[in-house]
């Protein structure tokens, strides 16, 4: 209008992308179908669930990828919930968990596969509760955990703790949970807030490492998650089981005297007895070099007597 | 072929295009109109699946229509006291759009307005580009962006505890949404007749009542149409807000609260629900609530696009 011979002239945009999007799409089906091709020669094992877990998940298939080229273990996180869910659809060979199927959830697998699920324990974790490292909380009872985080909980300010965080002027407590598909968040509704629920209102985060980079960054946040996460901007609190008895640090020691309340174990569940290649690499996660993968991740590993199938 | 060629020998050659090119044209005809109805029944078998998957909740005794949008209280897997109230959720989808909206508005009519009046034609061309190529952006690089960068501006500059928040997913948003408004209302103002432009020019006024006066005015209906479709665009979003907003079920007092949307919500928790338990069967609910939502805005937009037609 204003001298611009082009004006008008311009193609019609939004036709244009949906063109190409549809060609987009197109190619994708295409390339999708053409990527089976070399299924003959490699077997792929589904390995989906914790968040917790997926860390060492992912370490234990790049290392058996060097001790077995023939087999492809892909691993996926999501949470405990997932991988169980996808399990009781048939849709994964192994699935992680880092609380125990359900009585319900079993028979679901049952109905839905006509086979049972079978446990495996491959290793054991403490939950850790986190702060920032420049809190000046270092223990803190199980009770005042649930009266942080439970709904109905009357903790809102680090004052009521007795906590002054320097340098902070709103003390209200940044808490950090989980989304409600973590077997994390599950562990800790049961095992500290007594099947009570989350106050609502908390950061839910999709994994164990967000968690604790939150905390990290967040002077007035207190959050938990498993102890393989931690960072130096972190710091680990002991917990008391009851208020007035002796707080215990989060530790392999603790863990495995079972004297840490929040401690727990970490497994792997198949459709019936692991078969092929799941059986050999099940056994390769039990013995010393899987374990030790483990144990370099942050966790527990089981001790000698239990690493049997 | 055979048959055409056989009927050709024998019935006397008659001043028509071979059947072959009768048929072949006929067959893309066909092809051409069944994608173009693909898009009305895509769309309804997609409302059709969502109900379906809803309804059994909906219209069961334990399940609350009433708490399930006027309550606060999100808590699916509760084994005590499961409950489904998705007032939180909406208010969280209505405060990072409310804020986008008020953030990418300016910016976009503003930007639509430098397009078609104040800049010349090659760096109007370069501008076009760029801002086509900032749509293109995936949302999940936006989404890490909020997460990464801008969480820690915001905990540096406003003093908020968590930098996912409110203030993040609306910005985040609002740069989202703006290449659309700018490309939708630039249209809009080229749509205004030339006649407009000339006889204004011919009362002698500048640029600034040219715009303010002339043409903003006539190509309201269009620039409005613009900015709903960029609601559209904010409300449907999942990806980026699932990771800007950080994910706190409540309502915001003020915009360094963190929220959940409606979107994040079912795209953090759909995976996890088994299916066709009641959960599951809420989250399509929340679904239908969404898609109700759109489908309002959407024909609010088409409505007043028809109202600008219509007017002229």
């Amino acid at each position: 209008m204003m001298g611009h011979p082009v004006s008008g002239t311009r193609p019609d945009r939004p036709t244009w992308a949906i063109a190409a999007t549809a060609l987009l799409a197109a190619l994708a089906v295409l390339a999708a179908c053409g990527g089976g091709g070399p299924q003959s020669q490699t077997t792929t094992i589904q390995n989906k669930g914790s968040d917790t877990m997926v860390n060492v998940a992912q370490a234990w298939a790049e290392a058996y990828k060097l001790a077995a080229p023939a087999v492809d273990v892909e691993v996926s996180g999501g949470g405990s919930g997932v991988g169980i869910a996808a399990l009781i659809r048939g849709t994964v060979d192994i699935a992680t968990s880092s609380r125990n199927m359900k009585p319900e959830e079993i028979e679901q697998a049952r109905r839905h596969t006509g086979q049972t699920p079978k446990e495996i324990i491959v290793g054991y974790d403490a939950l850790a509760v986190y702060v920032h490292k420049s809190n000046p909380l270092e223990a803190v009872s199980n009770e005042q955990l649930a009266e942080i985080f439970g709904e109905g909980g009357a903790t809102v300010n680090w004052a009521q703790l007795g906590v002054a965080i320097p340098g902070v002027t709103d003390d209200t407590i940044v808490r950090v949970s989980r989304q409600s598909s973590s077997g994390t968040y599950e562990f800790f509704r049961d095992h500290v807030l007594g099947k009570r629920d989350f106050k609502l209102g908390s950061r839910d985060m999709n994994g164990s490492k967000e968690v604790v980079e939150l905390v990290g960054s967040t002077p007035t946040a207190i959050g938990y998650s498993g102890m393989g996460y931690a960072t130096p901007a972190v710091k680990m609190l002991r917990i008391s089981p009851k208020t007035g008895e002796e707080p215990v640090a989060p530790s392999v020691e603790n863990t495995l005297n079972k004297s840490y309340p929040l401690a727990r174990s970490l497994q792997l569940y198949t459709l019936g007895e692991p078969q092929g290649a799941v059986k050999a690499y099940v056994a390769w996660i039990l013995s010393d070099a899987g374990q030790q993968i483990l144990a370099e991740s942050g966790y527990v590993p089981l001790p000698p007597e239990q690493r049997r199938q | 072929m055979a048959s055409t060629s056989s009927t050709g020998a024998a019935v006397p050659p008659r001043p028509t295009r071979p059947r072959r090119a009768v048929w072949g044209e006929r067959g893309i005809e066909l092809l051409i109109y069944a994608s173009g109805v693909s898009a009305i029944v895509f769309i309804l078998a997609i409302l059709f699946f969502i109900f379906r998957e809803a309804a059994p909740v909906l219209f069961s005794d334990r399940f609350s229509l009433t708490q399930f949008l006027f309550s606060t209280e999100w808590y699916p897997t509760s084994v005590s006291n499961v409950r489904y109230g998705t007032l939180a959720l909406s208010a969280g989808t209505l405060a990072v759009t409310v804020l986008a909206m008020i953030l990418a508005v300016p910016f976009g009519v503003g930007g639509a307005v430098f397009l078609s009046q104040f800049c010349g034609p090659r760096l109007r061309e370069t501008l076009k580009i760029i801002i086509e190529l900032l749509a293109a952006i995936p949302s999940v690089v936006w989404g890490f962006i909020g997460l990464t960068v801008m969480s820690r501006l915001i905990v540096t500059y406003t003093g908020a505890p968590v930098g996912v928040n409110v203030l993040n997913g609306g910005i985040i948003l609002a740069l989202m949404s703006v290449p659309i408004i700018v490309s939708i209302g630039e249209d809009a103002l080229k749509a205004v007749p030339d006649s407009y432009v000339e006889a204004a020019l011919a009362l002698g006024v500048t640029r600034w009542q040219l715009v303010f006066r002339v043409l903003l005015p006539a190509a309201r209906h269009g620039l409005l149409a613009a900015v709903l479709l960029g609601v559209g665009r904010a409300i449907g979003e999942t990806m980026a807000v699932l990771m800007a907003t950080g994910h706190a079920v409540q309502i915001p007092h003020g915009i360094l609260d963190s929220v959940r949307t409606l979107t994040a919500n079912i795209a953090a928790e759909l995976g996890e629900a088994p299916a066709g338990s009641e959960h599951y069967q809420v989250l399509f609910l929340t679904g239908v609530l969404l898609f109700a939502i759109t489908m309002l805005v959407n024909l609010a937009a088409d409505l007043i696009i028809r109202g600008a037609r219509a007017r002229k």
